[in-house]
This record gives structure tokens, sequence and C-alpha cells, in this order.
């Protein structure tokens, strides 16, 4: 298991992705899904920079990588405000550029690309936020 | 991220290049702006040395296409979308919000 604190800043979001690539590399997944798992990652830290530490700037994220059998568990801590991805509501997929919705739209990728996307919120330890997916 | 735009008679070819985040759409969807401050609403926005987009690239691609079919004025086109992109934005189900072109004399041509 490799796990690593990043700030909480848009800026690491490429050492974040290359973090999650490197472990799903060593993890025998294809490129292909690689680049699922560093785009639901990337959805997944923006989204805790942008909600969970919204306003606050010096905030860090706890990631870690771990495989386990032939899943990879990518798991995300942050001890800022509760942000539950299962909570937001699916974006309309099918509604005209008019009323397309922008937001809800990275959780709802991270529901595609992962097999399982759960979330944990303490007051005392924080958010912990956990995907899972098997490699194909 | 690399952004270069060309002006041609009838639209403006806009090629983004690397990588679009989080961190670095702010930057896309300003050029996309300058574009219509400019009084271009015909974009091509060419993707075929684009590494990676998120949905915060798609946003930016969806802000602008607003702002260009506006008052029927124009469009924005997208140009060579490589297959992890384009996989992406259809998951998304932005394909249908947007024409796509195989090369930019084509997208070019298009308007």
């Amino acid at each position: 298991m490799s796990n690593i604190t990043f700030p909480a800043k848009f800026d690491l979001l490429d050492e974040i992705r290359e973090f999650v690539a490197k472990a799903a590399r060593e993890g025998g997944f294809s490129e292909k899904a690689i680049y699922s798992l560093q785009l639901a990652a990337d959805e997944a830290a923006s989204n805790i920079i942008e909600h969970a530490y919204e306003g606050i700037s010096n905030a860090n994220i706890d990631i870690s990588c771990d495989m386990q059998g032939e899943t990879l568990v990518i798991t995300m801590r942050d001890t800022g405000k509760p942000f539950d991805p299962s909570k937001v509501k699916q974006p309309n997929l099918k509604a005209d550029l008019s009323d397309r919705q922008i937001g809800g739209l990275g959780v709802y990728l991270m529901r595609k690309l992962m097999d399982e996307v759960s979330y944990v919120s303490n007051s005392k330890t924080g958010n912990l936020l956990t995907m899972t997916k098997r490699r194909g | 991220m690399e952004i270069t735009i060309q002006e041609f008679k009838h639209c403006d070819l806009i090629k983004v290049k690397g990588r679009v985040d989080s961190s670095t759409a702010p930057d896309f969807s300003k050029a996309l702006e300058k574009a219509n401050d400019n009084g271009h609403y015909k974009l091509a926005v060419d993707m075929s040395e684009l590494e990676y987009m998120s949905s915060a690239g798609f946003r930016a691609l969806l802000g602008s296409q607003r702002n260009c079919k506006r008052y029927n004025r124009g469009e924005l086109v997208l140009v060579s979308v490589p297959e992890r992109i384009r996989e992406a934005l259809e998951l998304a189900g932005f394909t249908e919000l947007f024409k796509t072109f195989d090369d930019s004399i084509a997208a070019v041509g298009s308007f």
C-alpha cells in the first residue's frame, strides 16, 4: 500500500494523477483503465478542494492506493466540511444545451469510472472517500 | 497546458495542448471568452495534442458553446478529439452538444 499527503491545491492535481497512475500501473491495469482511474481521482480531489475545503487554503488530502487482489482501492481523507458524493444529484445528460447543469458532473464521472464509490464522514477523523476498481 | 490561436476569415482555430484540469481550466475558459470578446463566435477547438481533460475542461467547453450559439451567432466545434477524452465526453453526455471533425481543415471549412 502506498500513501501520501498532498496540499489541497489544484496545482497538485498533476501529481495526484501521477501517484494513482503509478499504483495502477504496478497493479497491472491497462493504459485505458489508468486514464479512467486518473480521471476519477482528479474529480474526487477537485471536489474536496472546491467543496470540502471551500475557502480554506492550507489544508491537506491524504491519499492511499492499495491493490487488494485484483482490485485497486483508492482512499482520500480530508478534514474539511462533509461533502458526500453519493448525495449529489445525477446530472440530466439528455438536457438541451441551455438546460445542462454545470455541477454534479465530476461525481457522476467518478461513479461511472469506478466500480464502487463510498463516503464516510466523521466529526473527529474527517471525511473518508473510498473508490474501488477491479482490473478488467 | 498551452493554447495557440489562429484567426481565419470565418472562424478561430484554438489549439489546446497538454492537460486541462481544475488548475488550468480557468485559463482555457479565458481564452475562449477572449475570442468571444473579440466578436468571434465561430470556434474550432483543436484537441490533437491534448493529453488529458477533466470535467473542469468540459464545463469550460459547455459555457463557451452556450455563449457562441446565443442569437445563432456561431458555434464551437471540436477537432481531432483523442480517444480517451472522447470516451469521457461520451460518458458525460457531451458528444451530442458538439460537432466533431477529424482534422482542422474540415472544421475550418465547415464555417
